[in-house]
């Protein structure tokens, strides 16, 4: 299923999401067309079960879906709809078509049907028709809430990409159902932080590519910059550290299905949230003044990365919940742990 | 090259199986061994550990039965050899033998040569030192000077190794040599697999900063061997070296160097760790889930018969780079200073580590030499 997807994918991202489009999205222009393609092609149902509307695919059949999203700078909110319909599917609840985001965090508590309170940061949120997000209340609630019905207040990232804050005061849910035991309150923060993760993968391969190949063209005294010592090194590390986050993304949704795999989904986070800063600096540096142009399309790629690291919990916040787990522990948890791949080791087996 | 070969890998039910009876077997044979100790990682030796490895089946164990080995899979060996090195257990004297020697000669030796090293190999007695550089051959490999010159049906070895790491305890060392001259340095090459017992050697330890002893200087003055020494095919001895370095530089000894301190550090801090503490133990906790993943699927790819040597490339130095960082936050993190005398278990592992640090991005290709490989992979050179 996987190469179908990611061929196909990659064939419509590579016609449809040119610098063009992607520069008009930030100036706010919808872009039409694409989301029209990406929705008539299913890939927002992939992972909703079958029985519910979708495709029935898992995560792992996904990752390199959204680790396209992140080489192409996708301005619609494909991982976005992915994931909230996901929590839909896994709540019960059919999968919904058209614009649709998700919102983490926040204040919403739903009383007797309605939901009120206020999320922040929620991707495209002012552009999205729907989103889906959790309510306190006698029990956490999966909800689908119309934007229409919330007051907004617009703001967005370094990459001009909307995140915008939505109040809503006594809303009816289009749907609601109470959030599946096997989910915690925190869900779609884990669930983002998971797939800004593989976005961030994916821009790091565009980075590489797009400064091997200035490397290999740029001449100056004489010769290729690319053939110098100290620029080899530079991309080399750069490269490394690409290859580490494709790595640790593959593996957090490899091992995801019905919950996600919090120790890799934290370790994808980690190393792509400080993979990030590395590499827009490895890539500017080579790129010299050229990449810090408008004109040029590096940017579209770094002013993500510097985003995305810090979304849906930074490298910072997740390496304090994982240290702080981790000394709980003690050593002697510390390397069953990482061969479980789960933090909830058996604790009578000890190194 | 290719980001893509990185694909994830899962360690097989039946390998995974092996885990609990490992630990079990190390619970009990390391249980008076204290952290100091197993800092030590790959580098502590003990033939009586490894001949009761070897016992256990776990030494040469992807080996063929045929030859004293398990068939066991390679992520089977990579199960036994990581829970040894997070464990901290002393298997320098076996390590080179299970790791290069072994595939190699099984890959290239004779049978007479199989016979003669596989089956001992296998029982954790039969030990082996690799002899690649030399006092003006370091990076550079390609320039060795040591010579064999063919005489009758022997072959007779002059030159010196050095930086040989164990060859003071070694029965064999398998040494890189020149036996012809060519116009491309790389060519006229060849591995020969040398009894370190003969006339001829001279077998002289150098103390490492720390004092200890794990490497030396090896000198040949008219060592006489006989032709079934060498291994392999006379004249290909640099395609064989190369080959072997996937294996060199991938395995799980190249992130787990610094584990004890890791440990250590972790104990030192306690249950309540304060915010910088809790930030770094969970930074290098992700890295280290990630190497070991990058790690599994370059076994996976050599399982499958490839040469992954840039992909091995990245895994040693961002694992070198991990290992080297564990003592600069283990000394940021609390206040305990090293101690090479005194002080708690931490103070001490700390002071170890500290100093064997810049041997990691050494030992094995420098920094240097993995980014120069991995920039021509990025077709850079």
């Amino acid at each position: 299923m996987r190469e179908i997807f990611d061929s196909t994918l990659e064939r419509l991202f590579s016609d449809l999401v040119t610098t063009d489009v992607v520069l008009a999205a930030e100036g706010g222009n919808w872009p039409v067309e694409l989301w029209q393609n990406i929705e008539e092609s299913g890939f927002t149902m992939a992972l909703v079960p079958e029985e519910l509307g979708g495709a029935g695919a898992s995560w792992a059949d996904v990752c390199g879906i959204i680790r396209l999203c992140g080489r192409f700078n996708l301005p619609v909110p494909l991982p976005e709809a992915m994931l909230a319909n996901w929590l839909l599917g896994a709540s019960g609840l059919e999968g919904v078509a058209g614009t649709l985001s998700f919102a983490s965090g926040g204040d919403l508590r739903i009383e007797n049907g309605a939901v009120s309170g206020s999320v922040a940061g929620v991707p495209w949120g002012i552009q999205v028709s729907r989103i889906v997000a959790i309510a306190q209340g006698k029990v956490p609630t999966v909800v689908l809430l119309p934007v229409e019905a919330a007051n907004l207040e617009p703001g967005a990232n370094t990459a001009a990409e909307a995140r915008d804050t939505l109040v809503f005061a006594s809303v009816e849910p289009l749907a609601k159902a109470v959030l599946p035991a096997v989910l915690d309150l925190d869900v779609l923060k884990t669930g983002g932080a998971m797939l800004r993760a593989a976005q961030i993968a994916g821009a790091l391969e565009t980075a590489l590519n797009l400064t091997t190949a200035y490397a290999g063209e740029r001449v100056q005294f004489g010769k290729a910059i690319g053939s110098f010592q100290a620029i080899q090194h530079q991309i080399a590390v750069l490269s490394e550290h690409a290859a580490a986050s494709v790595m640790a993304a593959e593996a957090a949704f490899a091992e995801s299905g019905e919950s996600f795999a919090v120790l890799p989904v934290m370790a994808a986070k980690i190393c792509a949230s400080e993979a990030a800063g590395i590499a827009a600096g490895v890539a500017h540096g080579v790129h010299g003044a050229i990449g810090f142009t408008h004109e040029h399309a590096l940017h579209l790629t770094t002013r993500r990365l510097w985003s995305w690291r810090s979304e849906y919990g930074s490298l910072t916040d997740w390496s304090q919940l994982l240290g702080r787990a981790i000394c709980a522990g003690g050593s002697g948890a510390l390397w069953p742990a990482i061969t479980c791949g789960t933090l909830a080791a058996p604790k009578d087996v000890t190194v | 090259m290719s980001i893509d070969q990185f694909k994830y890998s899962r360690i097989p039910p039946e390998a995974e199986a092996l885990r609990g009876e490992v630990r079990a077997f190390l619970a009990d044979a390391l249980k008076d061994y204290p952290p100091i100790r197993r800092a030590d990682s790959w580098m502590g030796f003990d033939a009586e550990f490894s001949r009761r490895l070897g016992a256990q089946g776990w030494v040469g164990m992807a080996l063929p039965k045929a030859y004293g080995g398990g068939d066991a899979s390679p992520f089977a060996r990579y199960v036994v050899i990581e829970e040894l090195l997070a464990a901290g257990a002393p298997v320098s004297a076996h390590w080179f033998a299970d790791r290069q020697s072994g595939p190699q000669i099984l890959h290239y030796g004779t049978d007479a040569q199989r016979d003669r090293h596989l089956p001992a190999i296998c029982r954790g007695e039969q030990y082996f030192c690799i002899g690649m550089s030399e006092p003006n051959s370091g990076s550079d490999l390609a320039s060795i000077n040591t010579r064999a010159v063919r005489k009758g049906d022997k072959w007779i070895i002059n030159g010196q190794k050095v930086w040989t790491t164990n060859a003071h305890r070694s029965h064999y060392m398998i040494a890189l040599v020149r036996t012809g001259e060519n116009s491309k340095r790389q060519e006229g090459l060849s591995q020969f697999i040398i009894d370190l017992s003969l006339p001829g050697i001279t077998i002289r330890p150098i103390k490492d900063l720390t004092g200890s002893e794990h490497f030396n200087e090896v000198f040949f003055d008219d060592l006489e061997v006989g032709d079934d020494a060498i291994i392999g095919t006379e004249g290909q001895g640099w395609s064989q070296v190369t080959a072997e370095l996937a294996f060199e530089r991938s395995g799980p000894e190249r992130f787990l160097s610094s584990i004890a301190l890791l440990h250590t550090l972790i104990d030192a801090v306690g249950k309540h760790p304060d915010a910088l503490q809790a930030k770094e133990i969970g930074r290098l906790a992700a890295r280290l889930v990630t190497l070991r993943h990058m790690s599994l699927a370059v076994t996976a790819q050599l399982a499958a018969g490839k040469n992954p040597a840039w992909e091995a490339s990245v895994v040693k130095d961002l694992g070198a780079v991990f290992e080297q960082e564990i003592p600069e936050l283990a000394q940021l993190l609390c206040e305990l200073p090293p101690t090479s005398a005194g002080g708690c278990d931490h103070a001490q592992v700390l002071a170890y580590l500290t100093q064997m640090g810049p041997s990691f991005s050494l030992r094995g290709g420098t920094r240097e030499i993995l980014r120069g490989i991995i920039a021509r992979g990025l077709g850079l050179r």
